[in-house]
């Protein structure tokens, strides 16, 4: 039966699906999107032409103009350079707990995936009974008691965000391990470490690979809303989530101000999207297939 | 299959009962109790805090308190508010209401649309249609709520004018009364889950379209259209249950970001008052219904499924 | 353009647009004509565009495929010039499909009778109240039991063998005066297969129906087609009438494709044809076969050969048709022997009352169904492998006979009973408990290569995880082991770096057997080994297999449904019936009568590709889904039934008195020498 593939020579995977992921539209704009933000939040301090901190107020919610391109917000402080800088916070945090993330939750996924048995049904009826509760419930409780800085945030966002990960990790793992070759391995003798490590893990790597980049975009959007809320980064430093929420009490005379920020954290959050979708595209996976959870 | 469905639901019960264990001992573990929370810098004074403690009955080993709180939930008596005043069901029971009324809203708008979106996609793989609704629906999916919540105030009710961008009902008000109020809420949300159910549903089309019983149909002398609607969509539509689901429990679980936007008395702004306020018996509360929620809308979609899907439904299934 | 073929292809070519816009022929200049009542094999190997032909006839390409040049006709109606909705009124009507996988082909969420009633509404303009007596009518012509329940039934719900009559049923809605077939048989059982060619067969003589069968299976298209076409890479190289074709092939593809197959008679190995076919959008430059074939010289890699009709009215694309004699002879003398058994009488594994459950519900439904546990799947195996022997195990599916070897594996524990190893070492139940030096000693080998080697892997990462484990090698030692298994397994030092995506079926296949072999076993498992395989890759792999037992007197237990294949390669024969033991022995013994009933109504199910053989049905072919209770295993389909002795007692076992079939043992309540 003939079909109709191209018999592809992979000499070097990472090199071909970084090929494949760059040919592809999404990708190409995706990933240039987020490099874009991750350079940005390096150089950001040393190219912004104003304070963040710095209050003028005679400037107080003045509309944008050659000095300031975005204008002033309620403070009078420049918008531009608070746009600037008000990734980095985010970047920062997630870019640390998306892979603690999807590392404690890949392993534990996999450990039980291959364990099973009655030990697997009780973890995941208490991954279920995590899954159930909001995130944002979760980690306000966690906020609220301990503070909001760095340190509580990024165990705080590793741990409940690695939870839905053990899901994925475990399936994947049950669609590899009733494969002949693990079999194969087994009745070599070889040890349960031994046949996580070479057997499955090379093949779980590719969906716990994209749900990473899915993590990472619903970390930015937790981080981003809880500042919005008010429960993220504390003033004066600038963050996206927290400047569209000041600058949304004056929209209706000083709409400006929300523009900057809303941009930025939108192309950063689709940015992640439209690389985690070309990203499964080329390590064929599907993953408008995966539910939102 | 009636040995599934008996242990589906045995399994949703034990998930609620672990959520009420993870909920109770989670807030057990966090330092201080509901009272030197509540009070905060007050705890100092001593009276205050014993009073607080007898008020809300904190004197009492952690499992005794448990078994009480659990066994009340069971009958609807969700204990007192940290003030020890106010029955916890009374603030609660508007709330749900009000939340129940925007996820219905929603629903009604999204879902059908969701479906068609993703039916037309679907088929349409890769050509013009499909193109510009993902590129749409990927913005949805991923812009964050608040941030196409304030560009749609901005333009429809600070520019045009022509809905009113906060709600300003009271939360035991008519339902009547939360129109149209509730207009651009619902917008945003329907937006939102429409996208993430239309993917799925377009994926699944796609599969089902590239079946073998898909080209059979054809070969068999099928016209289109009655092969997309009697061989393919039954397929492609059955998985989409567990997606409408999530969503649907997404929707009542509290859309806590909306709801403060549009300043809606929903569950999710009540759950943002209960831990600003430090009240964790509300918390505790609303975590719990929030939870049986998520279980039972689960339990209704595998349930559905089971139904609709033949393979599940039938009792002597060849593997 | 009008023809007075009923069926007419002419210089058809069909393709699809590679990723780097390239386009690469899946077909090339194919014609192909089919007169009113006449039946035609399409015979070739995976990839060589067979069912991509089949399909072009309705006019219908998959998703990414186009015609190119050519002309499809069908009943004088241009096929490719239709639109969508003209040739779906042709398309199950007049022209019908049966199906590759019916299990996949029925809609799953529709009722059987539904199904049909869809055909039949879309072709027919009965009343609706001759429809239902219909559509019962058109299930019993194709002998499916109890009609009437059917119609209620799911697709799910039917054995393979059902739903394959079932897609027939649906052909025949349509009242179709051709029938395309796309391997109708392929993966179902050899008694069920036998059953479907027989009623295929009656179908298309009472109804005077043109057929296309496709298939790689020469054995099924003896059986059914007059006429034989061969393709190879996306061409024709051979057409005439079956008899011509299947015993005396003129091309030397045909040729070697035949004497690849293994034969009941046959008491060698099959010749196996080296090589592998070109893959589409390779560049060929002459003849596509002139690299395995052993006639070629410098015009065959130069120059195309054309298709040619010569006076015997058959059709040929080679230049020495005519010394195909030649290669008879030539390849007579490479006819391996089965290497022969030194007679030590030492056992090296026993199987002792060996009994396996292995459908464990859960502790929930145990709990909430509370239904008695279901009769074991395997129970009471008593065999005992002598050093240096091969056994092979034959029965149908749900035999029991990968579950045997994965519990000997260590992979499935057993309910009871042991396997005792060299004599003196009791195997423990679980491979994690084994010491290293047994689990060396019993490598196994899989059905799927696809599926048995890591995908992430390359072969020298494969091979070396056996070394390391057993033997500590690392650096250039491992490097030289890992070379010297590839030179066993006929393949060179540069596939270390290739990944198993990167290579043939059979590679992969010699690749798997390579890693078996590096733990220097003296137990080798084969489940299946050559079923995923095309044949002439087959006969390769068998030969292999045979060469490396000869060099290191290894002990093979040989898992196969194929029974020419396990008499080609086996000393001894176990065959099994829900996972008992129905008769054992000496291959030879095995195949000669007394048969065991079972066995009989296996061999008389086996289609060669002689069209001078049939096939005798002596029992239906009922798919069980578990074991009877007690008495014999095979009581409710064997033919030859005595009564109620069968239904309660566990027949006796038999032994043959014959000298010569030392050890030959049938278990069965009627005497031997009733068993003929």
């Amino acid at each position: 039966m003939a079909q109709a593939i191209t018999h592809q020579f992979e000499k070097n995977r990472a090199l071909t699906v970084l090929k494949d992921l760059v040919s592809r539209p999404s990708g190409a704009i995706g990933l240039s999107l987020v490099m874009f933000h991750l350079v940005l939040a390096i150089i950001s301090p040393y190219i912004a032409p104003y304070d963040y901190k710095l209050q003028n107020s005679y400037l107080m919610l003045s509309a944008p103009d050659a000095v300031h391109w975005l204008g002033a917000d309620h403070l009078g402080r420049d918008v531009f350079s608070r746009t600037l800088m008000g990734g980095r916070e985010a970047l920062l945090v997630t870019g640390i707990a998306t892979p603690l993330a999807v590392i404690w939750g890949g392993f534990i996924g996999i450990l039980f995936g291959l364990v099973g048995g009655r030990l697997d049904e009780v973890l995941m009826r208490v991954v279920d009974a995590f899954l159930s509760l909001p995130w944002i419930l979760k980690m306000l409780v966690i906020i609220v008691t301990f503070g909001s800085g760095t340190a509580v945030l990024i165990p705080t966002l590793a741990f409940f965000y690695g939870v839905p990960v053990i899901r994925i990790a475990r399936a994947a793992t049950h669609d590899v391990i009733a494969r002949d070759f693990v079999w194969s391995a087994k009745a070599r003798g070889h040890s349960r470490i031994s046949i996580i490590w070479r057997e499955l893990l090379p093949n779980v790597l590719d969906a716990l690979m994209v749900e990473g980049a899915m993590r990472w975009s619903w970390m930015l959007l937790a981080f981003s809303s809880l500042s919005f809320l008010g429960f993220g980064v504390s003033p004066p430093t600038p963050d996206w989530g927290l400047m569209i929420s000041d600058a949304r009490g004056f929209m209706s005379f000083a709409p400006w101000g929300v523009i900057g920020p809303v941009i930025a954290l939108s192309s950063l959050i689709i940015g992640i999207n439209l690389t985690a979708d070309a990203l499964a595209k080329a390590l064929g996976i599907d993953r408008a297939q995966k539910a939102p959870v | 299959m009636i040995v599934m469905l008996m242990r589906r639901i045995l399994l949703g019960f034990i998930t609620v009962c672990l959520v009420s264990i993870i909920i109770f001992s989670g807030i057990e573990m966090l330092p201080g109790d509901a009272c030197t929370q509540y009070l905060g810098e007050y705890q100092a004074d001593k009276e205050l805090l014993e009073q607080c403690r007898k008020d809300l009955d904190l004197n009492r080993p952690a499992h005794e308190r448990f078994r009480e709180w659990a066994g009340g939930a069971m009958t609807g008596d969700l204990g007192m508010a940290v003030d020890g005043k106010t029955k916890i069901s009374t603030i609660v029971g508007d709330r749900v209401k009000n939340s129940l009324l925007l996820a219905f809203c929603a629903m009604l708008v999204g879902i059908p649309l969701a479906l068609i979106l993703g039916i037309i996609t679907g088929l349409w793989r890769d050509r013009m249609p499909d193109l510009v609704i993902s590129t749409l629906a990927i913005f949805a999916m991923t812009i964050p709520e608040f941030v196409s919540a304030t560009l749609l105030i901005l333009v429809f009710s600070i520019w045009l004018g022509w809905l009113p961008g906060i709600v300003l009902t009271s939360a035991s008000a008519p339902i009547s009364e939360f129109f149209p109020e509730i207009l651009l809420p619902v917008i945003v949300l329907s937006l939102v889950m429409c996208a993430h159910i239309m993917r799925m549903v377009r994926s699944s089309v796609i599969d089902v379209m590239s079946s073998d019983y898909v080209q059979m149909a054809t070969l068999k002398g099928v016209p289109y259209w009655q092969m997309v609607f009697r061989h393919a969509l039954p397929n492609a539509l059955l998985p989409a249950i567990n997606v409408v689901a999530l969503t649907i429990a997404w929707l009542l679980g509290g859309v806590v970001v909306i709801e403060v936007v549009f300043n809606y008395p929903g569950l999710g702004r009540l759950m943002i008052d209960a831990i600003s306020d430090r009240d964790l018996p509300v918390v505790q509360s609303i975590a719990l219904i929030v939870a049986s929620i998520y279980v039972c809308v689960n339990l209704a979609a595998d349930l559905l499924t089971m139904l609709a899907n033949p393979k599940l439904r039938t009792v002597y299934t060849r593997k | 353009m009008s023809s007075s073929s009923f069926i007419d292809i002419q210089n058809l070519s069909v393709g699809y647009t590679s990723r780097s816009q390239k386009i690469i022929k899946v077909l090339r200049d194919v014609s192909l004509t089919i007169n009113r009542g006449e039946s035609v094999g399409l015979v070739g190997e995976s990839g060589s565009g067979k069912s991509t032909l089949a399909l072009a006839a309705m006019g219908y390409f998959k998703r990414g495929l186009r015609a190119l040049n050519g002309s499809v006709h069908f009943n004088n109606i241009n096929m490719l010039g239709l639109d969508h909705d003209e040739l779906q009124k042709i398309r199950g009507g007049n022209l019908a499909l049966i199906p590759q996988n019916s299990g996949q082909s029925l809609t799953p969420t529709m009722r059987i009778g539904r199904q049909i009633a869809e055909a039949l509404r879309l072709h027919s303009d009965l009343s609706q109240t001759a429809f239902d007596d219909r559509i019962i009518e058109i299930l019993s012509q194709v002998r499916l039991p109890n009609p009437a329940a059917l119609i209620n039934r799911y697709p799910h719900e039917l054995s393979g063998g059902q739903q394959q009559r079932v897609a027939i049923a649906m052909a025949l809605a349509g009242q179709p005066d051709a029938l395309l077939l796309d391997e109708p048989t392929t993966g179902l059982d050899v008694t069920t297969q036998a059953h479907i060619l027989e009623l295929l067969r009656d179908l298309a003589r009472d109804r005077n129906m043109a057929m296309l069968y496709v298939s790689h299976d020469l054995g099924a298209i003896s059986r059914v087609c007059d006429n034989v076409v061969v393709m190879y890479a996306g061409e024709v190289v051979l057409t005439g009438s079956s008899r011509q074709t299947l015993l005396a092939p003129k091309h030397p593809y045909a040729h070697g494709l035949l004497t690849s197959i293994p034969r009941l008679k046959q008491k060698e190995l099959p010749v196996a044809l080296d090589g592998r076919p070109p893959m589409p959008g390779e560049a060929i430059t002459g003849c596509a076969f002139a690299d395995r074939c052993a006639l070629a010289d410098d015009q065959c890699r130069t120059t195309s050969p054309p298709l040619t009709r010569l006076e015997s009215a058959e059709s040929i694309r080679c230049f020495h048709h005519d010394k195909i004699d030649q290669l008879a002879t030539s390849s007579q003398k490479v006819k391996q022997r089965k290497a022969a058994r030194k007679d030590t009488g030492e056992t090296t594994l026993g199987l002792e009352d060996l009994a396996i459950t292995y459908a464990k519900s859960g502790f929930l439904t145990q709990f909430l169904s509370n239904s008695p546990p279901p009769p074991a799947t395997v129970d009471n195996i008593n065999i005992n492998i002598e050093k240096g022997e091969t056994l092979g195990l034959v029965g149908e599916s749900g035999s029991g006979k990968s579950t045997i070897l994965k519990t000997i594996a260590g992979l499935i524990s057993p309910k009871n009973g042991g396997i005792i190893l060299n004599q003196d070492t009791k195997l423990t139940a679980k491979v994690e408990d084994r010491p290293s030096m047994n689990l060396r000693q019993i490598q196994m080998i899989f059905q799927n290569p696809d599926d048995s080697l890591n995908p992430r892997h390359t072969v020298a990462q494969i091979l070396a995880q056996p070394l390391r484990l057993y033997f500590q090698l690392s650096g250039k030692d491992l490097h030289d082991r890992s070379v010297k298994l590839l030179e066993q397994v006929r393949l060179g030092e540069h596939y270390l770096s290739r990944l198993p995506s990167q290579l043939s079926g059979g590679e992969k296949q010699r690749v798997a057997i390579a890693r078996a072999f590096a733990a220097e076993p003296e137990i080798v498992l084969c489940d299946e080994v050559t079923s995923a395989l095309d044949v002439s890759v087959q006969a390769a792999v068998l030969d292999l297999l045979n060469v490396l037992k000869k060099e290191r007197g290894t002990t093979y237990i040989f898992v196969s449904h194929d029974l020419a294949v396990v008499k080609a390669i086996s000393d001894r024969v176990a065959v099994l019936y829900q996972g008992r033991l129905c008769e054992i022995g000496p291959s030879d013994a095995v195949y000669q009568a007394p048969f065991h009933p079972y066995t009989d109504v296996l061999l008389g199910a086996v289609l060669e590709p002689d069209p001078d053989t049939a096939p005798t049905l002596s029992a239906d072919d009922v798919v069980e889904l578990s074991p009877p209770a007690k008495g014999c295993p095979f009581q409710r389909r064997c033919p030859k039934k005595l009564g109620e002795i069968c239904e309660n007692q566990t027949p006796p076992a038999q032994t043959s008195i014959q000298a010569s079939n030392q050890g030959h043992v049938i278990h069965c309540h009627i005497p031997l020498k009733e068993l003929h």
